[in-house]
């Protein structure tokens, strides 16, 4: 017998309103994919073919870790709506340019795996899905997360490896590290040479494959801004709150002036500050609560990188942010326009 | 000198999409062999019935009597007889008890019916008890009776300023612009009765920046008379809600669960300012109006004037000269905040503004699928009230009726920004209103008037 198909409805009764934006979920996707393609150009011509296999790695594995778990979990499959892509291609731009194409994909696994089917999908995770894969990368595998490869520019590889003689130059050739090493040499009255900061500026230092570039960074987090899909708070408050603390602390302990700047343009603070705190769904929702998150992101970040045991704390802090958004949402509400007398 | 921008926080800029029926002039439509008027078409008690079915009644006539403090007169919008009374759904999804009159195709106007030499000689006491003898309700929707916003204050407070609203913020809709471009003059005496009844001494007419025309028309009726103004406001939606044209005129803030008067502002509808000069000086009470018929499905959009209890279904067919398409969406009101219906056998109300119709192929007749909330926050922004839309669907959906309270679920003026702007195409307002509901009945929920607890 054939199966009795319910009638295309004649007239369509729902409650109101009837229009709509027509913005979708997968449409911003979209666009902050589109926000990422400048990074991407620069990581492709600063570290060259290796970047882009970790790449086309971690997005290719994103998208199908996403659709099996969602295949076993019986749930429907939303590899479309560019979420997955999205996660892949931030942990991507926060791995070493030549790390092994497995843990690539083992990274992408625990992002969308563990970072956010786990907790339900899309929506409902607690912790940056891309910063949670590089976290547990990092925790797992520390020497081949530290492995740090040199853009093909080797004037500043050279001057990184003036500035670190105490250490193997490889493992630790990043600004951050050689600042590091600056600021003891500094208190000991030495001088040593750092990369410069045009070289940091554009990108041409050694450093997670995507996070060097600093103006393409800016023109994608631009675009965000202007599409309105970040909140400037964020950004503004999180990169000017590091900047604060690093200049008062060189300041006070009498480093060159463009110690802040220098901290500033390096490590993951840019691509950290437009693209990972700045994640819909890890983020709090009023405007106050975001400013309070960028603020403490800001702090934790500059705690870190001075005082603590790794030079870069852009992705610890946005983890642990991420922890306190539910509590920032519960206790930062909106006053309601015309008073706030409680309903009885 | 610095001057305020007439605007709110928060809201959103919507395609207007008036340009179908902006530049038409109204065009009076015959009277249908039938009106059904309920007796409910005002906020407030339903009005008590003073004929019998079988007795004649003049056009104007009175045939139902308010009942209480807050409630309408209603009058007969056509002469011949009453045939029936019956129970029928009204646009809102409430139901209400209905006189049925047929008419004789005469328009015998109620002898009783006297126009004056001028309205303006007359006491405030007097203009209020036209306004509520003649069933002036607010028009623009809420049909709150006008003789109570201008009853002195129990609370002794002093109105100061009457602000006449005509932003018309939703889409689609252009009656009241009609009005204004119009029927300038009978708006601007109702605002001089207003003024008179509420002894305030300042008028302004709020009028967005949409509708230049309308701007000019009246910076230049207005220009000698000290106490009348006219303020354009930005466009954005929802600059017409009462709580945001108060605010974006004087800068004032209504209270919350306070009403405009507690700030001394009244605010009324063009087309309710219109009907009040009808009222006084001519001495007509509110039989007709003027509604905006649009949308893709009929061949004829326009902006008609016709008797209140017309039928939709005369209103499309003589109007709008009938269905182009299958309709897929009817709408009683602006795609914001309009409801929509499963037919064209409702009548139209006091407060009824537009019918749109549109077919299968309109974006207005698809119900895209609901995904998961990804907190983007775009809901918090743009609520005009700064309610937390995402935090309270949730709270509605797992029937956390404290958590929505406590979310200040009841401030919610259910303008729509929050799921207009949804990407996830979450029906935000949709679940706040249930949620409103649900409490509002103690947790048995719906407003179908069969649900009583």
């Amino acid at each position: 017998m054939e199966p009795v198909k319910a009638p295309a409805p004649l007239v369509i009764i729902s409650s109101s309103p009837y229009i709509h934006c027509g913005s979708t979920i997968s449409a911003a996707m979209r666009d902050v994919l589109l926000s990422l393609l400048p990074a991407l150009a620069a990581a492709v011509y600063f570290f060259g073919w290796p970047a882009l296999s970790v790449i086309l790695t971690c997005c290719l594995s994103a998208v199908i870790c996403e659709a099996l778990c969602q295949k076993l979990m019986q749930r429907p499959i939303t590899v479309g709506d560019g979420s997955a892509l999205l996660t892949g291609l931030l942990l991507a731009f926060c791995l070493p340019p030549e790390l092994s194409l497995g843990l690539a994909a083992f990274g992408s696994f625990c992002a969308v795996v563990i970072g956010k089917q786990v907790f339900g999908g899309l929506g409902s995770n607690i912790f940056n899905p891309a910063h949670l894969g590089r976290a547990i990368l990092l925790a797992s595998f520390p020497a081949q997360m530290t492995t740090w490869t040199m853009p093909w520019n080797t004037a500043a590889a050279e001057a990184v490896t003036k500035a670190t003689p105490y250490t193997d130059a490889v493992s630790s050739a990043t600004p951050l590290a050689a600042l590091r090493l600056a600021e003891s040499a500094w208190q000991r009255g030495l001088n040593v040479d750092l990369p410069s900061l045009s070289a940091l500026f554009w990108g041409n230092v050694g450093g997670s494959l995507g996070e060097t570039c600093v103006p393409a960074l800016l023109l994608g987090g631009i675009y965000l801004l202007w599409r309105g899909h970040i909140d400037w708070r964020i950004p503004a408050g999180y990169i000017g709150t590091v900047v604060v603390i690093t200049a008062i602390y060189g300041w006070l302990r009498e480093y060159p002036t463009w110690f802040a700047i220098y901290h500033l343009l390096s490590g993951g603070l840019i691509i950290g500050a437009f693209f990972m705190a700045t994640d819909w769904v890890t983020s709090p929702i009023t405007k106050k609560g975001r400013l309070i998150y960028a603020l403490g992101l800001g702090i934790l970040t500059a705690l870190i990188r001075l005082r603590g045991g790794y030079v870069e704390g852009v992705c610890y802090s946005i983890l642990i942010m991420n922890m306190v958004t539910p509590l920032i949402d519960r206790y930062v509400t909106n006053v309601p326009f015309g008073g706030g007398a409680r309903h009885e | 000198m610095f001057s305020r921008l007439h605007t709110f926080i928060g809201g959103t800029h919507i395609d207007a999409a008036k340009n179908l029926t902006a530049e038409l002039p109204i065009e009076a439509i015959p009277a249908p062999e039938k009106v059904v008027l309920p007796l409910s078409m005002h906020i407030g008690a339903p009005a008590k019935p003073l004929v019998q079915p079988g007795e004649k009644v003049y056009l104007g006539q009175k045939i139902a009597e308010a009942q209480g403090a807050v409630s309408s007169n209603i009058h007969a919008s056509v002469s011949g007889m009453v045939v029936g009374s019956e129970r029928r759904f009204l646009p809102n999804g409430t139901v209400a008890a209905c006189m049925v009159i047929k008419n004789d195709g005469q328009d015998t106007l109620d002898p009783t019916i006297t126009p004056r030499e001028s309205g303006l000689v007359l006491p405030p006491d007097e203009i209020r008890q036209l306004l509520a003898e003649k069933g002036i309700v607010g028009m623009g929707g809420a049909t709150f009776p006008t003789h109570v916003k201008y009853a002195p204050q129990s609370s002794g407070r002093i109105i100061d300023t009457v602000i006449l609203n005509g932003i018309e913020c939703e889409p689609f809709i252009t009656a009241d612009y009609r009005i204004l471009i119009e029927h300038a003059d009978e708006v601007i005496r109702g605002l001089k009765y207003f003024l008179k009844a509420s002894l305030a001494n300042k008028g302004i007419i709020a009028i967005e920046d949409n509708k230049p025309r309308a701007i000019e028309l009246f910076n230049q009726l207005t220009a000698d008379d000290p106490n009348i103004s006219v303020v354009v406001c930005p466009e954005k939606y929802p600059q017409g809600s009462e709580r945001h044209l108060i605010y974006a005129v004087t800068g004032r803030v209504v209270p919350e669960r306070a009403l405009p008067s507690a700030v001394g502002v009244i605010v009324d509808n063009v087309a309710t300012a219109m009907q009040a000069a009808l009222a006084v000086k001519d001495d007509l009470p509110c039989y007709e109006r003027i509604v905006t018929v649009s949308g893709n499905a009929v061949h004829k959009p326009g902006n008609y004037r016709v008797r209140i209890g017309t039928l939709y279904s005369h209103l499309v067919e003589q109007g709008a000269q009938g269905l182009k398409n299958d309709p897929a969406r009817i709408i009683s009101g602006g795609p914001m905040m309009g409801f929509s219906l499963h037919s064209l056998d409702f009548p139209v109300l006091k407060g009824t503004g537009g019918l749109l119709l549109f077919d299968h192929q309109s974006e207005l007749a698809k119900l895209p699928p609901e995904n998961p909330c990804v907190r983007c926050g775009k809901c918090v922004d743009t609520c005009p009230m700064f309610l937390e839309p995402t935090q309270l669907f949730k709270a509605v959906k797992r029937r956390d009726w404290p958590a929505a309270l406590a979310g200040h679920v009841g401030t919610c003026i259910e303008c729509g920004s929050c799921a207009y702007n949804c990407p996830a195409h979450i029906p935000l307002v949709q679940y706040i209103r249930m949620g409103k509901q649900f409490i509002l009945t103690d947790g048995f929920g719906g407003h179908n008037p069969y649900y009583k607890k």
